[in-house]
């Protein structure tokens, strides 16, 4: 509407943040190329049987946890918009919206607290198949956790799809009679069928980029992925030409398949939101109820038990000798420093990208998006297509040779975690940032309060709260990664996560518990707190 | 027209040039210093387009607005000498009135004491005594463009503009508002440029009319003139006073 051609430190501050993410990206392409060149005929060899056996198991683990996932979902969403009003509907949603806020390494642990050798499904199970239960180490293993996460985040986003078709429809739909069939094909089908390929594609991706469960749950060589052959490559064999190999193929594996979701309009960042419920005119058959009711609960009851799990195993933990120990106290505190810091970094990365777009925006009026925006803009969202092990990897590689790697190992995990949280960031801090804009930015100009004064007394009483909720979530999802620190932990640089993977690989399986579930809820309450600043943000 | 030796500024848009997507406009225009001249037209003939050239939020593609004779296309908003009250986002929702007012003072709400002082006189003026600590969504429509007001005053600039600011109001209300600026008007003599659909409120305060149609200055002249039924035809014709009024009545049905 208005132009403002002058300079302005907006832009500068996201040219800024872009150049930070642009080096911790490049900086780790940079050391795979240069290690790659240094020992090419290595690189190229490592493409051997094993590798292409890793990079087929990454695909069809991931094919079968997105088949696993979404074909569910379809039929728990349905169920659950055919009954917008039951007890308990609010809490299920709620409870299906807390994956997305564990941490992979909590809820793996819960998925062999249920179904591990010593599970407490290990006695049913034992007697069910008549042998020894031997654990769902494996691909069982990788599959159960990977549903756990992406059944409930499929489920909610099919729902969304549903309730966004016009109370109108439905309606119209018990005017002319419809029967469940007919409203399934002309309806809920139609509906559900042009969310489908946005939302397997994201859980394929996410699959696809999974660490964590595989590393934990997949119990070998015989189910790893392209990610945990990186991680070992690294940290075991040290065998960098590989660790090039893999890299390669992860970047063109991921780049192929974000090309793809692209086309099919998937959001990368996925809204976890509902909307109310529209309600229903029609009331479903007794036969149709009861096959719901059974879905619903089915998922539930696949959903809460490795929570329940979880709290159940943590609770046998010693917990307040494990609270006691130095080694777990040291590491809580650097978990706590670190994610402090990454989730500081992400907030103000955040705040610059949505500030400089806006300026840019603003500048170019109806004129076409400039490259630089673009980066701003949509671009942000593409370092999710960069897996944080392929970043610290590259800068793996390329450490080694300045200097220790592991005096490195801060500096990564909060620079790398923060610019991986930086999208889902973005997400509280934009909206609230173009509102305020839209409101005030003629005003400032005419009243000459740009920079500090802007910030100091326009932008900051009213971004105060959106710039918490990019925090508290930025800081959960630190707090809760097994990425980075993988690879750049080591004694004497522990953080909770990396601790339990440590107290796992020791069969200290009691401490183990006890710190998932220590861990777990300290995310929780995190999200939650992120959650809640959202929700009651005045306008 | 300076009522009492205060400084005024006259308005010039010497063949400015302007396009916004497929809208082009074109404006040669002198607005006398000290007067008020009231800007009508249509939907879409740009009276706001010509407002945001001259308070700096859009810049020629050629052309240039001068104000006092000095060329200042290429100042940034705060750098003319010029005050705008919006039709609405005039304040900042989350500053008291007093602080909202205050940044006509400082745009780092760093005040002496004299800002101090100017603030209260502004407050007392427009009749918001009492109400310096209200926040903005504590107070009625009419009492946040009163604040916009007194932010008018204490910044002091020679040129006023006026985006319909009093377009949300009722017809009494917006009397009383008029009646505020013309007051305002005649101590501090600025020149103001006042944009307004409404007829009968350019009747009451202006001195000239600007009238715009299809982006371009299609008459202009003293208000008397226009209203009293012998304006330009484009402007009879906008206003319907040719039969206008009689037939709506005429319409009505019994």
């Amino acid at each position: 509407m208005h132009s403002f051609r002058r300079n302005d430190s907006r832009i500068t501050l996201g040219v800024l943040a872009l150049a930070f993410i642009a080096t911790l990206i490049g900086g780790a392409l940079v050391g795979l190329l240069a290690a790659g060149a240094g020992d090419l005929s290595g690189a190229v060899s490592a493409f051997d049987p094993y590798l292409l056996r890793v990079a087929r198991f990454t695909l069809w683990q991931a094919a079968l946890s997105t088949l696993l996932s979404v074909l569910p979902a379809l039929f728990v969403a349905r169920a659950l918009s055919r009954h917008p009003r039951f007890f308990g509907r609010t809490l299920i949603l709620q409870l299906f919206a807390v994956p997305l806020a564990l941490p992979a390494l909590v809820a793996a642990l819960g998925v062999l607290a249920l179904y591990g050798r010593a599970g407490y499904f290990a006695g049913i199970l034992s007697s069910a198949t008549g042998s020894d239960w031997p654990g769902i180490y494996g691909l069982s293993g990788i599959l159960v956790a990977h549903v756990f996460f992406n059944l409930p985040l499929a489920t909610r986003l099919f729902l969304e799809a549903l309730q966004a078709v016009p109370t109108d429809q439905w309606r119209l739909a018990s005017q002319l009679g419809m029967g469940p069939a007919a409203t399934f094909r002309l309806i809920e089908g139609p509906a559900l069928r042009q969310a489908l390929p946005g939302i397997a594609g994201l859980v394929f991706m996410l699959c696809i980029t999974s660490f964590t469960i595989v590393l934990t749950l997949g119990g070998g060589p015989a189910a790893s992925t392209l990610e945990v052959a990186i991680y070992q490559a690294l940290r075991f064999d040290f065998d960098p030409a590989r660790a090039v190999a893999l890299t390669a193929l992860q970047i063109a594996l991921t780049a192929v398949v974000v090309t793809l979701l692209a086309r099919l309009g998937a959001d990368m960042t996925g809204e976890s939101s509902l909307s109310v419920a529209p309600r229903r005119y029609t009331t479903p058959s007794v036969a149709g109820t009861a096959f719901d009711a059974a879905l619903i609960v089915a998922a539930l009851a696949f959903v809460a038990g490795p929570m329940l799990a979880t709290v159940a195993a943590g609770l046998q933990a010693d917990l307040a000798r494990l609270v006691g120990e130095a080694s777990v106290q040291k590491a809580a505190l650097t978990s706590i420093l670190l994610a402090f810091v990454s989730a500081v970094l992400a907030a103000v990365l955040s705040l610059a990208l949505a500030m400089a777009r806006r300026a840019l925006a603003l500048a170019r009026r109806n004129g076409p998006r400039s490259m630089l925006e673009f980066f701003t803009d949509t671009g942000a969202g593409f370092v999710l297509v960069v897996p944080p092990i392929v970043i610290g990897a590259g800068w793996f590689l390329a450490l080694r040779h300045l200097g220790s790697v592991f005096g490195a190992a801060p500096v990564m995990v909060a620079a790398v975690n923060a610019v991986m949280a930086m999208p889902f960031a973005i997400r509280a801090v934009r909206p609230a940032y173009d509102a305020a804009s839209e409101r005030h930015e003629r005003l400032a100009a005419q009243l000459g309060i740009a920079g500090w004064n802007r910030f100091r007394l326009i932008d900051w009483p009213v971004l105060r709260r959106p710039l918490a909720t990019a925090f508290a979530f930025a800081m959960a999802l630190s707090l809760g990664d097994l990425g980075v620190i993988a690879l750049f932990g080591s004694d004497s640089m522990q953080t909770l996560p990396y601790l339990l993977l440590a107290r796992m690989g020791s069969y200290r399986t009691a401490d183990a518990a006890g710190l998932a579930l220590i861990l777990g809820l300290v995310c929780l309450l995190l999200v939650f707190a992120a959650d809640r600043l959202g929700k009651e943000r005045t306008a | 027209m300076s009522a009492n030796g205060h400084k005024s500024a006259a308005v010039q848009l010497d063949d400015v040039a302007f396009s916004y997507g497929e809208a082009t406009f074109r404006f040669d225009a002198a607005f006398p210093a000290g007067a008020i001249t009231a800007v009508m037209g249509p939907s879409g003939s740009g009276k706001s387009t010509l407002l945001n050239l001259v308070a700096g939020f859009e810049a020629p593609q050629s052309g240039r607005v001068l104000i006092d004779g000095v060329d200042v296309s290429k100042a940034p908003p705060a750098a003319r000498p010029v005050s705008m009250v919006f039709q609405e986002n005039n304040l900042f929702s989350h500053l008291s009135v007093e602080r909202n007012v205050g940044l006509g003072r400082s745009p780092s709400l760093k005040l002496t004491a004299d800002d101090r002082a100017a603030i209260s006189a502004a407050l007392e003026r427009t009749g918001l005594a009492g109400k310096q600590k209200r926040l903005p969504r504590e107070l009625s429509g009419g009492e946040r463009q009163r604040v916009a007001l007194a932010r008018v005053l204490v910044r002091d600039r020679p040129v006023l503009l006026l985006d319909e600011p009093f377009a949300s109001l009722g017809p009494a209300l917006r009397a009383d508002m008029l009646d505020l600026v013309a007051d305002l008007h005649g101590e501090k003599g600025m020149t103001v440029l006042f944009v307004t659909h409404q007829p009968q409120d350019a009747e009451r305060i202006a001195d000239h009319v600007v009238f715009l149609e299809d982006g371009a200055i299609a008459a202009t002249g003293p208000a008397r003139d226009f209203f009293a039924g012998t304006g330009p035809e484009a402007f009879q014709r906008y206003i319907g006073t040719q039969d206008g009024r009689s037939r709506d009545v005429a319409r009505k049905p019994t």
